[in-house]
């Protein structure tokens, strides 16, 4: 247990509810997880089974009802520049230009003036973007706007990258090319990832290990361990055997799940009328 | 007040250059004429205007002692300038506006910020705002007056007042109009409040807070000649009002198109000023 990077220890997070309306909700119940250093773990679930809050948590940009989460051994007090947030949104400050989105981070850990232009090239290049540096955000195409975000979080050298379905908003090809760039950055920098999203090829293509939610609340129903022999010996991961097999089993898993959210949801439905 | 609250000028993205531009590039003197056509199609209805004043009342249609002819009314309007009056109207009016405009951007802008920010000062502030936007200037002119007497200082803090409003409204719209995601990915870089503020909620406000100063702007026009009806020595309000009362018309007209052509110059500068500050705002509808 010390070994892990990251430790969420029976954490539970429960929403009071606005005034009036009564209703808390509890988004995690009792979740337990921990993480390997270095290691590239995906987090699928339903929706609104609680990823989004999961990330908060470790973020430090929320506290936990109940439990508490560790990082390096210690319980995480509140947000960290040794944990670096790439959002769906991009989350970009549209005033400044790429560079001076990169350099954001930067200005934030207090590195000084005169080194800052390097990390900011060097961070910029390695997310493919030399030659877009004065570029502002409303100048560059979705997948572009993410490469910026990505390169950001890099900058300021955290060790740990949370990703909240950061290519979701992307389109398919897109998608892929930043997948693997987001693999081959990991690799080169060691970095250990969490990574949510919705899409069940990209948890068996990015994960080393896919944890599987349960809905609402949430509680991590399931981890597994991705076996796709050598990446790099194939020339389409994704058509093999292994990958399929990884495929179906989230699959299934997740089918029940979102059946579960799906009646709790419309409890006037029956159930036989909603197979498929 | 609030009614005359304006969206931003937004602006679209930098037009990247049309492939048909380069294929199909008029020729010089097309280009002059149609250069030319669209400066005549847009001063098409001032022209109009212009001749409409200047011939109805040669060919009787108003009576020209109420409505002099433009010709009459620019000459009055260059005799003034000649003989410094002019000079020295406008030079009264454009000083107590620019004070008063300063002084309202001075106080208005921090003042903004902090209940912008602060939500226990919002909250505390809220209905006294209320009831103060709501509560026309020129209403308060008579309290001015009664308080601060006729000199300079009623006039500018009447203008002070008026122009407060879209500035201290503005700039508290552009507060809390920030990107509660900027906000978030800001704190988790660890930024402190002060720091957030400054790199984060105060550029994001900036372009808001320029629209409230450029209402402002007009306003503090507005407010201005009317409080120089009353009680003033000089000023165009001064001018416009003393000269209907000795029936010098073509003057009182002469003061009026000055006063149009300031409003106009003031207003296109702080759009050009509006336009310098949020370059990099997209307008989602273009
Ligand atoms: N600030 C909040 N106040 C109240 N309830 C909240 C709040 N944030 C999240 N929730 C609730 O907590 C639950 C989990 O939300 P969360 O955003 O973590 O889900 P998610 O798994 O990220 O969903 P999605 O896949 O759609 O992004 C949801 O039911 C949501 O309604
Ligand atoms: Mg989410």
């Amino acid at each position: 247990m010390t070994t892990d990077k990251i430790l969420f220890d029976r954490v539970t997070k429960v929403f009071p509810g606005r005034r009036g309306t009564g209703g808390a909700v509890t988004a995690l119940d009792r979740v337990t997880l921990g993480v390997r250093p270095g290691e590239f773990l995906v987090v699928v679930g339903p929706s609104g089974c609680g990823k989004s809050t999961l990330l908060d948590l470790l973020g430090g940009l929320a506290t936990p009802t109940a439990g508490q989460v560790l990082v390096d051994g210690e319980p995480v007090t509140g947000p960290g520049l040794d944990r670096g947030i790439v959002f769906q949104q991009y989350a970009l400050l549209p005033w400044r230009t790429a560079a001076g989105n990169v350099a954001f981070g930067l200005e934030a850990k207090g590195v000084p003036r005169a080194d800052r232009a390097d990390l900011v090239a060097h961070h910029l290049e390695l997310v493919g973007l030399t030659g877009f540096a004065d570029r502002y955000p409303h100048e560059l195409s979705g997948g572009m706007k993410q490469r910026v975000a990505i390169a950001r979080s890099l900058a300021y050298d955290p060790a740990i990258l949370l990703m909240d379905e950061p290519f979701a908003a992307l389109d398919a090809q897109t998608r892929d090319s930043l997948q693997d760039e987001l693999v081959r950055i990991w690799q080169a920098t060691g970095k250990t990832i969490v990574f949510i999203t919705h899409g069940i090829d990209e948890a068996v293509h990015l994960g080393g290990r896919v944890a599987v939610m349960t809905s609402r609340p949430g509680r991590i129903k399931q981890v597994i361990d991705i076996e796709l022999g050598d990446r790099d010996a194939q020339d389409d991961v994704r058509s093999s055997d292994a990958f399929r097999h990884h495929r179906h089993q989230i699959w299934t898993l997740l089918r029940d799940e979102v059946r579960a959210a799906q009646s709790a949801e419309r409890p006037v439905v029956p159930e036989e009328a909603r197979v498929g | 007040m609030v009614d005359i609250a304006e969206r931003p000028t937004r602006l679209a993205a930098r037009p990247a250059p049309t492939p048909a531009a380069s294929t199909a590039r008029p020729t010089l003197p097309g280009r002059l004429l149609g250069l030319g056509g669209r400066a005549l199609h847009r001063s098409a209805a001032l022209l109009a205007l212009a001749a409409v004043w200047e011939t109805a009342p040669r060919v009787g249609l108003v009576d020209r002692v109420f409505l002099p002819p433009l010709s009459e009314v620019l000459t009055a309007w260059w005799a003034l300038l000649a003989s410094g009056q002019l000079a020295e109207h406008v030079g009264a009016s454009l000083t107590r506006s620019l004070t008063g405009l300063g002084l309202a951007v001075l106080t208005a802008i921090p003042l903004g910020l902090l209940i912008g920010w602060y939500r226990p000062l919002a909250e505390l502030l809220g209905p006294l705002l209320e009831v103060f936007r709501n509560t026309a200037a020129l209403a308060l002119l008579p309290v001015f007056v009664l308080i601060l007497g006729l000199g300079e200082t009623s006039k500018i803090a009447l203008v002070l007042y008026a122009c407060s409003w879209p500035i201290l409204l503005n700039t508290i719209a552009g507060v809390k109009g920030v990107d509660p995601l900027l906000v978030r990915s800001a704190r988790s870089m660890g930024l402190n409040h002060l720091r957030l503020f400054q790199k984060v909620i105060l550029p994001a406000a900036v372009p808001t807070i320029f629209t409230g100063v450029r209402l402002a702007g007009a306003y503090s026009i507005l407010v201005l000649v009317a409080a120089e009806m009353v009680g003033a020595k000089a000023g165009l309000g001064y001018l416009v009002n003393y000269a209907q009362y000795n029936f010098a018309i073509p003057d009182m007209y002469a003061g009026i198109i000055t006063i149009s052509a300031i409003g106009l110059v003031v207003n296109q500068l702080l759009v050009a000023g509006e336009r310098r500050f949020s370059t990099w705002r997209v307008d989602p509808t273009a």
